[in-house]
């Protein structure tokens, strides 16, 4: 398949930092690849070297075999990139914003007020149109940030942490336009500090850690290497804590987790099915509980699991 | 660069100019510091020293105009630093940077919005000296060439203020330091009083400064009088500072962004 993005051997150092320590990423066309890592971990340095942004101390990359050193007009020219760096102009409305990128882009007056037109359309933001970006919320400000960056109908988008600081209803707004965006064709690179997020988008997901990929793979595969899911069940009474016990290790086969302390038991399960199982048991020996849940890995049993140690960066 | 590519580079620059323009109409307190800071100098310096400095305030109004001018088109041009500073930290410049523009767009935008800024800072300023009693003495054509080469003036300097902003950090340290700047250099100048009082090494350095030397030149060019000699000396001092600072702010710009 041919490669929209292709990286060997990324550094760059600021000072003692290594924010990229040799990073080699590839991106086929038309898929969505998933770079995972937490504050610091070389994401947003990648994003911004592919970008044209940020000049690398070795390696070298190219965008549809534009390289971003020797040709970045080319390169410029075919992508679109949205994240904590590339911004809208909080003074200006959406139309003005859009306006002003397509007037930059050699769009006509005219031509330019359409294209703001038909993007605020595409992203619900008409009625928002003439508001200063400022007092959008933070949904329908990335919204805005998303228009922006398809202004020049690129065929490579850069997503850096779209949805960070999100609360869910705008974060499902965000994943419903870059998977409307993959369904057209346009290749995505995607940071994002949650494993979800690029679960739910990704073809495949890299995992960086101190500016060196730690892991790569399809999330089904990466998700196996990290383990599945937990549940997690804390009786009301503490006087329940055998009985529970016994249902929940006859459930997943395994001996559950017990803590007397607090009364919470925890068991690894693969079915996530049997939370409702868990549920019926509980509810037929006439037993409640305090607590009850479903606990997906989070990015700290991520990289226990990928890299085998303790994640130092500050995470969420 | 071919002659397209310079056309295109002149046309994104009028573009980000017109973003310029726009965010000042938005946002009309961003031009407090060239309208209503020029009055409130102007008005304090005339009625409460005037008289003392100059026998009367009327007197005092024909020398301070001139020099009024100079001081807040220099205060004027010194904002252009802060706000290229906040474009980049907001990350908008890196919109801009992703896109096939000339990489001095940007740049080219942001001083031609400040234009702007220069010509409404003037005109402000003259209109309410005019009603405080002030009277061109020359004719139109000195009022025009006067009123051009203090924006030139400003469009100079403002490159020193790009340098600083490209330099620091924050918005608000670019603030202070250009206050820190400019506050010495319009004091320590004939903005207000004349240099013969001065002690012998600040006259030494109010005599030769662009501030004096453009504020004499405006009122040979307003009030009538020697023009030759401060024009001179101006203009050296504006090539000058344009050599010295367009070189830097570029490299600043360059490594900054």
């Amino acid at each position: 398949m041919a490669l929209a993005i292709r990286a060997e051997g990324l550094v760059k150092h600021y000072g003692e930092t290594k924010a990229l320590d040799g990073v080699d990423l590839e991106v086929p066309e038309g898929k969505v690849v998933g770079v995972l890592g937490p504050n610091g971990a070389g994401k947003t340095t990648a994003v911004r070297v592919l970008a044209t942004l940020l000049r690398p101390d070795a390696g070298h990359a190219t965008v549809h075999g534009h390289d971003v050193l020797k040709d970045p007009r080319a390169v410029r020219s075919l992508i679109g990139l949205t994240g904590q760096y590339a911004s809208v102009d909080e003074d200006l409305s959406g139309t003005e914003n859009l306006v002003l990128l397509a007037r930059l882009l050699d769009h006509s007056r005219a031509g330019a007020k359409a294209k703001a037109a038909e993007l605020l359309e595409q992203f619900e933001l008409t009625d928002a149109a003439h508001r200063a970006a400022k007092t959008y919320s933070g949904g329908m400000r990335r919204r805005l940030d998303l228009a922006a960056s398809l202004v020049g109908n690129p065929s490579v988008l850069y997503l850096d942490e779209p949805t960070t600081g999100l609360d869910p209803h705008a974060r499902n707004e965000v994943w419903a336009v870059v998977r409307k965006l993959v369904a057209n064709g346009v290749t995505v690179l995607l940071t994002t500090q949650y494993l979800e997020e690029a679960d739910q988008l990704a073809d495949s997901i890299t995992v960086f850690d101190h500016g060196r990929v730690v892991a790569e793979g399809r999330p089904d595969e990466l998700k196996r290497r990290v383990g599945g899911q937990t549940l997690q069940v804390r009786p009301t009474s503490m006087h329940d804590l055998d009985a529970v016990y016994r249902i929940l290790g006859d459930l997943t086969g395994v001996r559950p987790t017990r803590d007397d302390d607090t009364g919470l038991l925890t068991a690894p399960v693969n079915d996530p099915v049997l939370l409702s199982t868990l549920v019926r048991k509980l509810d037929e020996a006439g037993i409640t509980a305090d607590e009850l849940a479903l606990r997906l890995p989070s990015l700290d049993e991520v990289f226990l699991a990928l890299t085998g140690k303790q994640n130092e960066g500050s995470l969420v | 660069m071919s002659t397209i590519a310079l056309d295109r580079g002149v046309r994104h620059g009028f573009t980000l100019a017109w973003r310029g323009i726009l965010k000042i109409r938005k946002n009309p307190e961003q031009l407090m510091d060239v309208t209503l800071a020029p009055i409130v100098f102007l008005v304090m310096f005339t009625y409460l020293f005037g008289g003392a400095l100059a026998g009367n305030t009327d007197a005092y109004l024909q020398m301070l105009v001139p020099g009024i001018m100079v001081m807040n088109i220099l205060q004027a041009s010194m904002t252009a630093g802060v706000q290229m500073n906040t474009d980049v930290s907001k990350g908008v410049f890196d919109r801009f940077r992703s896109m096939p523009i000339a990489r001095s767009a940007p740049l080219v935008g942001a001083v031609l919005a400040d234009i702007v800024r220069y010509v409404v800072c003037i005109v402000v300023l003259l209109v309410v000296a005019t009603i405080m009693g002030f009277r061109v003495q020359t004719g139109p054509a000195e009022l025009f060439i006067a009123a051009g080469l203090t924006i030139a003036f400003g469009l100079c300097f403002c490159w020193a203020s790009v340098f600083v902003g490209m330099l620091l950090k924050t918005p608000q340290a670019v603030q202070g330091l250009m206050f820190v700047l400019i506050m010495p250099l319009t004091f320590g100048s004939n903005v207000f009083v004349g240099t013969s009082t001065m002690p012998g090494w600040l006259r030494a350095w109010a005599d030769v400064s662009p501030v004096s030397l453009l504020s004499d030149a405006l009122r040979g060019l307003l009030n009538g009088g020697a023009i030759a000699g401060p024009l001179t000396g101006s203009l050296i001092w504006m090539v000058g500072v344009v050599a010295v600072f367009f070189p830097l702010a570029m490299w600043a710009y360059r490594k900054r962004v």
